[in-house]
């Protein structure tokens, strides 16, 4: 047996992370490999493709019914999905009370010590949109992932966010050994989207693993708590899928330590490609919408 | 009527001087602003203190340098510890981990009467003790339930309050929701504190939270029957430690004054609740309590006083000052009630002074007493050589003044190392401060009372009181035990 590779996957939250993790993890494992997938966002979502169902069972809620995790046993939190994926869901509170961070932490401690980490190859991170708070840098802390997948898109937030990602693995890539695996962009079909992809996959000094075209199947699949890989294996979205997997299992041991880059190189390559505009531009525009809606009015 | 004498300034200037020199530049340089020689001057006299004889000005109330040991608290010591802590008929929740609740337990010697565990609660611990799971789902419910309990098992409560601890704070439990639901359901004052303990740099922004809580969660809440008289008087800031606030009642009940309450020693949530119909407000720990003074002059105009019941020499001026506020009827009280204790202060001091004449005192306390203890000594022949504080504000050096002989050193948040190479290179004759000091101290031969718990004796206040702290000081100075000091096998033969 390999050596257990741990993986990541982070990104804007909306970006598509659950979805395309879901959807490589279901095609790596018809690659034959045994993986455990650890959801790390309060609202659970990490598994319920792999599962057909939303995993009620959290180790957090679990544990809050039984007194404190220690009263739980590993396989109360467990439960087996596609084709064998083992599915554990940390939970957490509803939004606005509590400490959701904590919980991470708490639940990660848990699974890693009752043994949740034995007997299987991928362990995948599935983690809520932004690194708020030390709890969800948690995966990238104390050598626990490995490699980081950023899913982002061509919109300028998502961009932003995969910035701010890679400053955050850059922050315990010494410590820890944690390395930017690349990036997944998954289309938006905003301009030149495959190109920015690129570009800032440069700059930061990573990769553009893969790029996932959009394709309304993922949706179908979806609504019925599937992935593209079981609802429509023969597809060319579970093609792609599959490609993805196949990279990222190839890119064991390669990942970098990143160079994120500053707000204004940032701004500077949006403006390049016109994804930001320069405030004369935006003026501009401004102007001339307001000037044609003048215009129509009379 | 005090002591003239003067300290060796340039002595002490020196030896701040050497002590410094120990820290790396950018550390000194910090630590030099709060270090100080109080200085003769002529500034023109105010009219609540009179004048000041000395300058005393350091940089006070900033966070302290990590690295270094710092006597101070934290906000949540400042509010549950300090200002809600002895109010007896409430039940006083530490909100968060065991901890701090439980290593607090009882540390300030606020003595009371009732019957503890049916109507008061001061002794007590409660606590929510939180697990990992309040920290990730919140603790909300929790104290819910902590509130219910507490009703069910103390219904002669008469309210609850909830001191938070840092977790609180950090995954931002809605205890304000709480307190007014569970308000609405057991008609009972319930005060929710923010005093978490990262807040500030001191427990002196926990007495800030907790006095601006009493503003927001006390005042004004319910219809409060009480007919006031004329001679009604709040005493602001005595914590009653080890009997202090009786000792100080019984001479101003001989004034003709009534005490309509005292916050917060031995007080009851009535007393706190009343305190804006009286007619003035003694404040004696002016850093934990000006600000609800200042709230009820501005609000109901209450005037403020402050006072200082340590020492006659202090006790006398200040019962002609209160006196003063009420008119002639009662200033010739004070004059009787001063004349009656004369025998006892005499008494006193013929005692004592012959055995304490001369000897040498510094001090490092909290927020009052390190300016005013002073004339205390001295009334006793005593001379204090240097003071600080732990949680001082400007205003409070600004006080010192009025107390202090030029040449004395004075520290703001000294060092656990600064402390004691102080003491090593004055060699006072008693040192007065807290637990954690006393036991280096007396290592070093030097005898020491603790000036927060009046060393488990007390009360200090009042002539009563003074009584008491002559015995005390002397005990603690002229133990024979000093004499043992030296190995006998060291001793030359």
């Amino acid at each position: 047996m390999a050596a257990l590779r741990q993986i990541a996957f982070y990104g804007k939250g909306g970006i598509g992370k659950s979805t395309t993790s879901q959807n490589t993890l279901a095609a790596l494992v018809e690659m034959g490999q045994k993986i455990l997938i650890v959801g790390c966002d309060p609202k659970a979502d990490s598994t319920r493709l792999i599962l057909n169902t939303k995993l009620q069972d959290t180790v957090l809620h679990l544990a809050a019914e039984a007194g404190s995790v220690e009263d739980l046993e590993i396989e109360d939190v467990m439960k087996i999905g596609y084709k064998g994926i083992k599915c554990t869901e940390s939970g957490g509170p509803e939004p606005g009370v509590g400490c959701a961070g904590r919980g991470v932490i708490t639940a990660i401690n848990f699974l890693e010590e009752n043994g949740a980490y034995d007997d299987v190859d991928y362990v995948s991170y599935d983690v809520l949109g932004d690194v708020v708070c030390g709890g969800f840098a948690m995966p990238i802390r104390e050598n626990k992932a490995q490699e980081i997948y950023i899913v982002m898109s061509g919109e300028m937030m998502a961009l932003y966010a995969a910035n701010n990602i890679a400053k955050g693995i850059l922050k315990y890539a010494h410590s820890g050994g944690v390395r930017l695996g690349g990036l997944i962009c998954n289309e938006r079909q905003t301009d030149k989207e495959l190109e920015l992809a690129e570009a800032l996959a440069a700059k930061l000094g990573t990769k553009l693993i893969h790029f996932v075209p959009r394709d309304n199947i993922v949706q179908h699949a979806e609504l019925r708590r599937q992935t593209v890989i079981q609802y429509a294996p023969d597809s060319q979205q579970a093609k792609e899928y599959r490609i993805l997997a196949e990279k990222i299992h190839a890119n064991s041991g390669k990942g970098v330590i990143p160079t994120p880059i500053s707000m204004e190189e940032l701004e500077e390559m949006l403006l390049e490609f016109g994804i930001m505009k320069t405030e004369e531009q935006a003026l501009a525009e401004l102007q001339a919408k307001e000037a044609a809606k003048a215009a129509a009015a009379q | 009527m005090s002591l003239d004498y003067e300290n060796d300034g340039e002595f002490n200037t020196k030896l701040i001087e050497e002590v410094l020199s120990a820290y790396p530049d950018k550390f000194a340089k910090r630590r030099k602003k709060h270090l100080n020689v109080a200085k003769p001057t002529d500034e023109v006299s105010d009219e609540h203190e009179g004048a000041a004889v000395t300058e005393c000005d350091v940089k006070s109330n900033i966070k302290s340098i990590p690295g270094v040991m710092t006597i101070r608290g934290c906000a949540y010591a400042g509010s549950k510890g300090v200002v809600w802590g002895p109010i007896k008929d409430m039940v006083h929740i530490s909100h968060g981990p065991v901890g701090c609740g439980q290593y607090s337990w009882s540390q300030r010697r606020n003595y009371y009467i009732g019957k503890t565990g049916i109507d008061t609660f001061v002794t007590m611990q409660f606590t929510s003790d939180f697990q990992e799971r309040d920290i990730v789902f919140g603790g909300d419910k929790k104290l819910e339930k902590i509130i219910d309990e507490i009703e069910v098992l103390f219904p002669l409560n008469n309210g609850i309050t909830i001191q938070s601890e840092c977790p609180i704070g950090l995954i931002g439990d809605d205890i304000e929701a709480v307190s007014r639901k569970k308000h609405k359901e057991t008609g009972k004052t319930i005060v929710p504190v923010r005093c978490e303990g990262f807040r500030g740099v001191s427990q002196s922004l926990g007495h800030h939270l907790a006095n601006d809580a009493i503003r927001d969660w006390v005042f004004d809440k319910k219809e409060v029957e009480f007919t006031s008289g004329p001679y009604d008087v709040n005493v602001i800031g005595d914590y009653n430690i080890g009997g202090d606030a009786w000792a100080s009642r019984i001479l101003l009940e001989e004034l003709g004054l009534r005490v309509v309450g005292n916050w917060s020693g031995d007080a009851t949530l009535a007393e706190i609740e009343r305190a804006p119909k009286a007619k003035l407000n003694l404040i004696h720990c002016y850093r934990s309590m000006n600000y609800i003074c200042r709230h009820m002059e501005e609000k109901y105009g209450v005037a403020w006083m402050e006072y200082n019941f340590f020492g006659p020499s202090q006790i006398e001026s200040s019962l002609r000052k209160i006196a003063k506020h009420f008119g002639p009827e009662i200033e010739a009280k004070a004059e009787e009630v001063i004349a009656k204790y004369k025998p006892l202060v005499d008494a006193v001091k013929a005692k004592y002074q012959p055995r304490l004449n001369g000897k040498t005192v510094m001090l490092y306390v909290g927020g009052l007493r390190p300016r005013h203890v002073v004339n205390a000594y001295e009334d006793l022949g005593m001379e204090i050589v240097g003071t600080g504080y732990e949680f001082a504000h400007n205003d409070d050096y600004q006080r010192t003044g009025h107390y202090v002989k030029s040449g004395t050193l004075i520290y703001d948040d000294v060092t656990g190392y600064e402390l004691e190479k102080f003491i090593e290179g004055i060699r006072p004759d008693l040192v007065g401060s807290g637990i954690k000091e006393k036991y280096p101290v007396q290592k070093m031969g030097i005898p020491f009372r603790q000036m927060h718990s009046w060393d488990y004796s007390g009360p200090y206040h009042g002539y009563d009181g003074f009584a008491i702290f002559a015995r005390d000081m002397d005990l603690a100075i002229n133990n024979p035990v000093w004499g043992l000091f030296k190995a006998p096998w060291k001793t030359a033969a």
